[in-house]
């Protein structure tokens, strides 16, 4: 266990590192920030002295090791535009993200397996033809138009809903938090269901396969004969059978879901991490876009790290790798 | 979709008479930090104008007049400013010259800024506090632009942000001004919200509390005023302008904007990249050096058609460097006439009958259809012979591009509050020790032109500093120095019991939304 750890660190640390050269540079390469925040009316001194101000006018594996040796003090560079350390604005932003991300995922398991066990239970009812055809929409239907028709119909047709921004906020734990207001729930909503549309689709889809296949097999079968109700075969054999590949694809998507929330964020102006990265890919700022990117490979890597583990409390038979059988 | 306005009117009466005092605005870009003198971005400087004053003020039509301060000058090089007396700062304190001459240095000591207010102090070499209500600016040489920059540089107090961080502004312990309203709370990329300052100098406003909304989205923007969540929305999309115009519930305010849309040409090297002859072979010398060149390319746009079908109506031909209220735009200087005969002539007579092959720099995200408006251009120019490439990018990479010469002819809009001050970035021969074409991105140099600008600037005396300035327009434009296309317009949406002076600079200021009409607000 623990060399398993240690092995995983190490993996984790030349990730980062990697990504954080790929990333410095194809930013670099884009173009200058200088050119775009400038003030329209300096002169020629003004430019080359913001220029060095920023490190600019430095060669670039110069200006990587100057972010490099910043880096492992945690200082990860001012944002170019905000004058504010990066990593903070990140973290800023973070909550909103995470909230959003997670009321998603929320909406997706709670209503994807149910609805999955419905349609692989039932397959050729009604409702279990109508749920796989709903799949299908839900996730060939762009986030961004399903966005906008949301807010559409709820807030312009109906005007039930806010159409965009973050609610009321309360602090739980230092941070805010907006799904314990009224006024929060009412503008989380929409956002966290464009999110949730395309999870739940593959959620529903990946729960009715699983079922469908663990249902023809034998243990189901004898469960069966021997007179157990197909609620307790379904409750306690079918569904920790078919965990293993829905908490891969959960940990995989969730990781998807913070870091692309990106869509949902600018649609519905919700203050999150995913809008941060437009907005500072806009302007080239970029030590907001590389402490971003460097985060969110952290967070990948993190969770590939718990779904690993979550593997073998859900199945005895598995190891982690390293060990022998 | 007639019937769905009719469930928003309700919503919109009811609105007005439960939240009496309120207002909200809808901003097209994010605001990155309340410090005033950090970075010089309009989004910022939008937001900051409801916290903060300037010594100078602008009107709708972008003249200068009187902030917290009047002025006059002693003598060429020295400006004497007195302040208004009780000017309270949101903190209670008095607004004095110390705060005045502190908000003046601070700009220069700001570190880590990509773009920020020191070309606005820097002519000042002296500052002298003569008493509690007077101050005096002495400039190295007379300085007839001194009233335009002092009007981007915002007072703040000096006690409050004598060791302050940006951070501290965010927060709004510095954010301490003598605006009209003061900083409740600043979430940033999501909104600001403001409180009304009960001794603002200016009397009494319309509003006790002002949310500014931050929606860079389009289409969020407008459902956001269509759903009643913001009372008024900046920077309408032009997809939706025609749509709000017929609907009663909604207003529209429009002028010309400051923005001029132009293209420059090279016409300082021998072999501008991208431009070949019809074959692809070289040419052999500079097209764009020969006058008649740049006139044909100017007869040769449709200005009228690209307002009307490409701008739909949300652009102005222009043939000055600025739009008609700013100064220094000379009114007898008209836009080209579409003469494409014209312009084959001229093409003709400067020795190019068969035209030749140029490249067209363009962004695409950043002016009102600009890549649309870059691709007519080329049509136009194809049609009298000069066959032209379009490349357009997203901005990030096109300044880059075309700050480095990349094109040979390159689009560019450009926002000045006066003629002269737009002419010594644009079309004055570049000097990086004075500061001058930092933008002259043709290397477009003509001594009679650079003297005129010098001269203006130097003028302290406005009218006699409008007669240059207005000559100097004039002569960039018979010179062809670049080829302006046109104004653009700007628009601002509101419900239809608000009303809003709409300003050539662009800006949206709370302060200047009243309500108007049979529904009148209370309070």
């Amino acid at each position: 266990m623990i060399s398993f750890a240690l092995r995983r660190l190490l993996q984790s640390v030349l990730v980062l590192f990697v990504m954080s050269a790929l990333v410095f540079t194809g930013v670099y390469a884009v173009g200058n920030p200088i050119d775009i925040l400038i003030n329209p009316q300096a002169d020629q001194a003004e430019i080359a002295a913001a220029t060095a101000a920023l490190g600019l006018d430095q060669p670039l594996w110069r200006q990587y090791w100057n972010f490099i040796a910043g880096a492992i003090t945690g200082d990860l560079g001012k944002s170019f535009s905000a004058n504010v350390p990066a990593v903070k604005l990140i973290f800023e932003r973070m909550p909103a993200t995470l909230e959003l991300a997670l009321v998603a995922m929320l909406i997706a398991i709670a209503f994807g397996i149910p609805l999955g066990l419905w349609a692989g239970l039932k397959p050729d009812s009604i409702p279990g033809r109508l749920i796989m055809a709903g799949s299908i929409l839900g996730f060939s239907l762009p986030t961004f138009w399903v966005g906008l028709m949301l807010i559409m119909l709820f807030s312009v047709w109906l005007g039930w809903l806010p159409p965009t921004g973050r609610g009321q906020t309360v602090m739980v734990l230092g941070v805010p938090v907006s799904f314990l207001t009224w006024d929060g729930l009412q503008h989380l909503f929409m956002p966290a269901l464009n999110l949730a549309l395309f999870k739940l689709s593959l959620l529903i889809r990946l729960t009715r396969a699983g079922t469908r296949e663990a249902l023809s097999q034998d243990y189901v079968r004898l469960a069966r004969a021997k007179g157990l109700s197909m609620a307790r075969v379904v409750r306690v054999h079918v569904l920790k059978n078919i965990m293993i590949p829905i908490v891969t694809v959960t940990g995989l998507e969730f990781g998807s879901l913070i870091a692309f929330a990106i869509v949902t964020e600018t649609i519905f102006a919700w203050p999150g991490m995913g809008k941060l990265l437009i907005d500072s890919i806009n302007v080239l700022d970029r030590p907001v876009v590389v402490a971003y990117l460097l985060i969110i490979v952290l967070l990948f890597v993190v969770i590939n790290f718990l779904v690993d583990l979550a593997y073998t409390a859900l199945d005895p038979r598995v190891r982690l790798a390293g060990r022998s059988t | 979709m007639g019937w769905g306005w009719l469930l928003v009117l309700p919503l919109v009466l009811f609105g007005i008479a439960t939240h009496a005092a309120e207002l909200r605005i809808g901003l097209s870009a994010d605001v990155t930090t309340m410090d005033p003198h950090f970075i010089a971005a309009q989004p910022n400087l939008t937001a900051q104008h409801h916290v903060f004053d300037t010594l100078v003020r602008t009107d709708e039509r972008s003249r200068p007049f009187p902030g917290i301060a009047t002025w006059r000058t002693i003598d060429p090089v020295t400006w004497e400013f007195t302040l208004r007396k009780s000017v309270k700062f949101h903190d209670g304190s008095e607004l004095t010259a110390e705060d005045v001459a502190h908000s003046l240095e601070r700009p220069l000591k700001i570190t880590g800024s990509p773009g920020g207010f020191q070309t606005y102090v820097r002519p000042i070499v002296a500052r002298e506090v003569v008493d509690r209500y007077t101050i005096r600016l002495r400039t190295a040489a007379p300085y007839g632009a001194l009233l335009q920059d002092l009007a981007e540089v915002m007072i703040v107090s000096k006690k409050a942000t004598a060791q302050a961080t940006g951070e501290d502004f965010d927060r709004g312990k510095a954010a301490v001004g003598t605006g009209p309203y003061r900083l409740a709370r600043f979430a940033r990329g999501d909104r600001i919200e403001l409180v009304r300052h009960e001794e603002y100098w200016g009397g009494r406003l319309p509003w006790d509390k002002v949310t500014l909304l931050i929606l860079p989205s389009d289409p969020v923007r407008t459902a956001a005023l269509l759903s009643g969540q913001v009372d008024a929305i900046e920077h309408v999309p032009t997809a939706d302008i025609a749509r709000l115009r017929k609907t009663p519930a909604f207003r529209l305010e429009q002028t010309v904007s400051w923005r001029t849309i132009l293209l420059h040409v090279d016409q300082q090297r021998a072999q501008p990249p991208g431009v070949l002859s019809k074959t692809g072979k070289p040419l052999g010398r500079n097209p764009f050096q020969d006058l008649r060149v740049r006139q044909a390319m100017s007869k040769a746009i449709n200005r009228e058609a690209i307002a009307e079908r490409v701008m739909e109506k949300l652009a102005l031909p222009a043939a000055n460097v600025v739009s008609p209220s700013v100064f220094g735009h000379d009114p007898a200087v008209k836009p080209d006439a579409y003469d494409p005969e014209g312009a084959k002539r001229l093409l003709a007579a400067a020795g190019y009958p068969d035209g030749f092959t140029i490249t067209l720099g363009s962004p695409n995200n950043r002016y009102i259809n600009d890549e649309q408006v870059a691709q007519t251009v080329a049509q136009m120019f194809a049609r009298v012979g000069i066959a032209t490439r379009v490349e357009a990018m997203p901005l990030s990479v096109y300044f880059g591009k075309a700050r480095n010469k990349d094109f040979g002819v390159a689009l560019l809009g450009w926002g000045s509050r006066a003629a002269d001050l737009a002419l010594r970035s644009l079309a004055v021969n570049a000097d990086a020790d004075k500061g001058y074409g930092t933008w002259n991105w043709g290397g477009y140099s003509n001594r009679r032109l650079d003297e005129l600008v010098v001269q203006s600037l130097g003028t302290v005396d406005p009218a006699q500093r409008e007669v240059l300035a207005r000559k100097a327009s004039a002569l960039a434009a018979q010179e062809v120095a670049f080829i302006p296309l046109h104004y653009q317009v700007v628009t601002w949406a509101m419900k239809a019991d608000l009303s809003y002076i709409a300003r050539t600079d662009e800006f949206t200021f709370a302060h200047h939304f009243r309500p108007s009409g049979p529904e009148k607000r209370d309070k």
